[in-house]
């Protein structure tokens, strides 16, 4: 009973405070609805955007986020050749072992690691940040209501805070984000801010657009499998469906 | 209609039929059964939600032996399944949206026998069996939804499993019991895979029993009056079996549609951060089918003659659906088809109108206007069934019932027998 009674104050002390914070400033705008290659029954994730937002993810992002549910491997299924990922895993270093001698050791990563994460453990990511814990991406586009537009947006979302905001310490004034006080720095300063292997010029709006096709690839790398399926399947169900009505009619016709 | 003919096939039948009346049952069952000759789209629902209750022991079982039920690896493994185990994105999709499209098929099942009075004599045990199933399937989901162990698994079942401490005396020990500990953690998570698992078995054995109850004075029909004579009714088999064959394919296209384009929609988002015991979600809000439930669980906010407010509330919604045991004898109308009942078709719309209301009512927080709503949504609810379902028996005058099933579908023809 009183455990309950905890469970719904601390419920109710945290939505007031979250409504609170929103009400205080000024309402979270609605998000703003971009176009995604992945939309749509037909939709599928746009491979040069996929391999430009790994190059985003992996030059900014990684640096504090880990995507623990990728392996490298996953990486030929964004159009990158087996020899390419041989040559990206290869750039970290992993933990591996006991070896033989009961030793753990330090090897590069193979096509068959998950991606290596930037911070040994959450208590090391929050020394580094600040005591603020950055959160693994891999499945942020789903684990966020608004999905890509919201991942979008908190990524552009960055202003000066206004003039009646106390700030606190380290902490970020973001349109988007729920009480407008974050503590991730904005990570995409600057157009040009890393140069494109494709040659797309890098402006901001350019690499959210490309990082978020990315990490809505990292959170549901089927959906193009599933949209194909789903086409066939549905197909293949509207035409059982007008047999077995034309069946039916036939079927019930001596009835009448 | 026994096997005849001297084939070998027949031989065989025969021989084992002797032996174990296997194929003389189905054919008694399919081919015998006589089915009112007029159900309509809404008589599809039962045999929609046994189906579905294959198709999630199916995609269950093979799920499960992928799973990890351990609470630092359950989520885990839930992604291992959606990324790495071939075609496990489909299985767990279908699972998921399976559970909302079951409830969706036999809430709608539930309003037909409401709207036709297929509770009424001779079939109040075929309902009671029903509400034991419904009860069967919310525990089954609630247990299913921890599972992933997201977010909203953990606060889901640390606030469901809470509503038990209401009882007084054993409310603590009851919930300790429920946890297999003093916090939700990973007792708790075994044992709700265990139950998870089982619990579906049971509900077979249940539809088992709703089944041979419905065999025993088959089923109802829209126009609600007992068939007389063979001109009523007709062999289950074609001419349900296709009309069923017809209504799954297009509840499959449903299905599919969620399934292969917006698996996700019917879920909450915070299903996808794993559990985290020091913070708790925004809201927490349970799966759209426990909505009205959940409606009437929080819209008792007063104590009432010194009980608890908290009490009241599980009280009320614990007995919004063990009231439904009693509804054969609630309702004194005779009449069973709402079809010739003036009153209480109307009357049947504002229950609809009455559930979506506290559906709406629990997705939102409670605070302002939605509170009174949802108590207003409660208070009816509860009048609905206790009051008006013995009120309008009395005092309404049904229309008067068609002569036979036959008549009535074919004109005075079919009342002399032709066809």
């Amino acid at each position: 009973m009183l455990r309950f009674s905890l469970v719904l104050a601390a419920a109710a002390a945290f939505a007031f405070a979250h409504g609170g914070a929103a009400r205080a400033q000024e309402e979270t705008p609605s998000l703003p609805h971009q176009s995604w290659s992945f939309e749509g029954v037909f939709g599928t994730y746009d491979q040069a955007a996929l391999q430009r937002g790994f190059q985003v993810y992996k030059e900014v992002c990684a640096a504090c986020h880990p995507v623990k549910h990728l392996y490298y491997r996953d990486l030929t299924e964004i159009g990158y050749t087996e020899d390419q990922v041989k040559g990206i895993a290869a750039q970290y270093q992993v933990t591996d072992g006991p070896n033989d001698q009961g030793e753990m050791y330090q090897r590069p990563a193979k096509p068959s690691d998950p991606f290596a994460a930037p911070f040994p453990n959450d208590q090391a990511a929050r020394a580094a940040n600040n005591g603020a814990l950055p959160p693994d991406l891999s499945l942020i586009v789903k684990a966020r209501d608004g999905g890509p537009d919201y991942v979008y947006a908190i990524l552009t979302g960055f202003k000066d805070a206004p003039a009646n905001v106390k700030m606190n310490a380290n902490m970020y004034y973001n349109e988007y984000f729920p009480g407008h006080q974050i503590a991730m720095p904005p990570p995409l300063t600057a157009d040009g801010q890393l140069t494109y292997a494709d040659g797309t010029k890098a402006t901001i709006p350019q690499m959210a657009h490309d990082v978020v096709t990315f990490l809505s690839w990292a959170a549901e790398p089927n959906l193009n499998a599933r949209h194909r399926m789903g086409a066939k399947v549905i197909l293949f169900l509207i035409i059982a469906a007008g047999v077995f009505y034309a069946a039916k009619r036939r079927i019930w016709a001596s009835l009448h | 209609m026994p096997v005849t003919g001297t084939g070998a096939t027949s031989r065989i039948i025969r021989w084992i039929d002797y032996r174990l009346p296997f194929v003389a049952m189905l054919e008694h069952e399919l081919h015998e059964y006589p089915t009112p000759r007029n159900l309509n789209y809404w008589w599809n629902f039962g045999s929609l939600a046994g189906i579905m209750l294959v198709i999630m022991i199916v995609t269950g079982i093979v799920l499960a032996m992928h799973y990890t039920p351990e609470s630092a690896m359950a989520f885990d493994s839930v992604e291992r399944i959606m990324r790495d185990v071939n075609y496990g994105w489909l299985l767990r999709y279908i699972h998921m949206n399976g559970a909302s499209m079951f409830f969706l098929i036999v809430y709608i099942h539930i309003f037909r026998g409401l709207y036709y009075g297929s509770y009424k004599y001779p079939r109040e045990l075929l309902w009671m069996l029903g509400v034991i199933i419904l009860l069967l399937m919310m525990a089954t989901a609630f247990m299913g939804y921890v599972l992933p162990w997201g977010q909203m698994s953990y606060w889901g079942a640390t606030v469901i499993t809470n509503l038990f401490s209401a009882i007084p005396i054993f409310g603590q020990k009851i919930v300790t019991l429920l946890w297999g500990g003093f916090t939700v953690g990973n007792p708790t998570l075994n044992r709700f895979f265990s139950l998870h698992y089982l619990l579906p078995f049971v509900i077979i054995a249940v539809v088992g029993l709703h089944l041979v109850a419905l065999h025993t004075h088959g089923s109802n029909n829209p126009l609600g009056i007992d068939h007389k004579g063979p001109q009523d009714s007709i062999p289950f088999h074609p001419y349900y079996t296709i009309k069923d064959m017809f209504g799954l394919m297009v509840f499959l296209i449903v299905y599919a549609v969620f399934v292969f384009y917006m698996p996700n929609a019917l879920g909450d988002a915070q299903n996808y951060i794993p559990a985290n015991p020091l913070q708790t979600p925004p809201d927490i809000v349970p799966e759209w089918y426990f909505l009205p439930f959940y409606a009437i669980l929080r819209s008792i906010t007063f104590d009432v003659l010194g009980i608890p407010s908290k009490l009241i509330g599980v009280l009320l919604m614990f007995s919004s659906i063990l009231m439904l045991f009693f509804l054969p004898w609630l309702d004194t109308s005779r009449v069973r088809s709402a079809k010739f009942r003036p009153i209480y078709k109307w009357v049947f719309w504002l229950l609809v109108i009455d559930v979506i209301t506290l559906g709406y009512v629990g997705h939102n927080p409670p605070s302002g206007s939605i509170v009174t709503v949802g108590q207003i949504a409660t208070f009816y609810y509860f009048f609905h069934f206790l009051i008006l379902f013995p009120l309008i028996g009395k005092i309404e005058r049904p229309r008067p019932l068609p002569t036979s099933i036959g008549a009535a579908v074919l004109g005075p023809a079919g009342a002399a027998g032709g066809n």
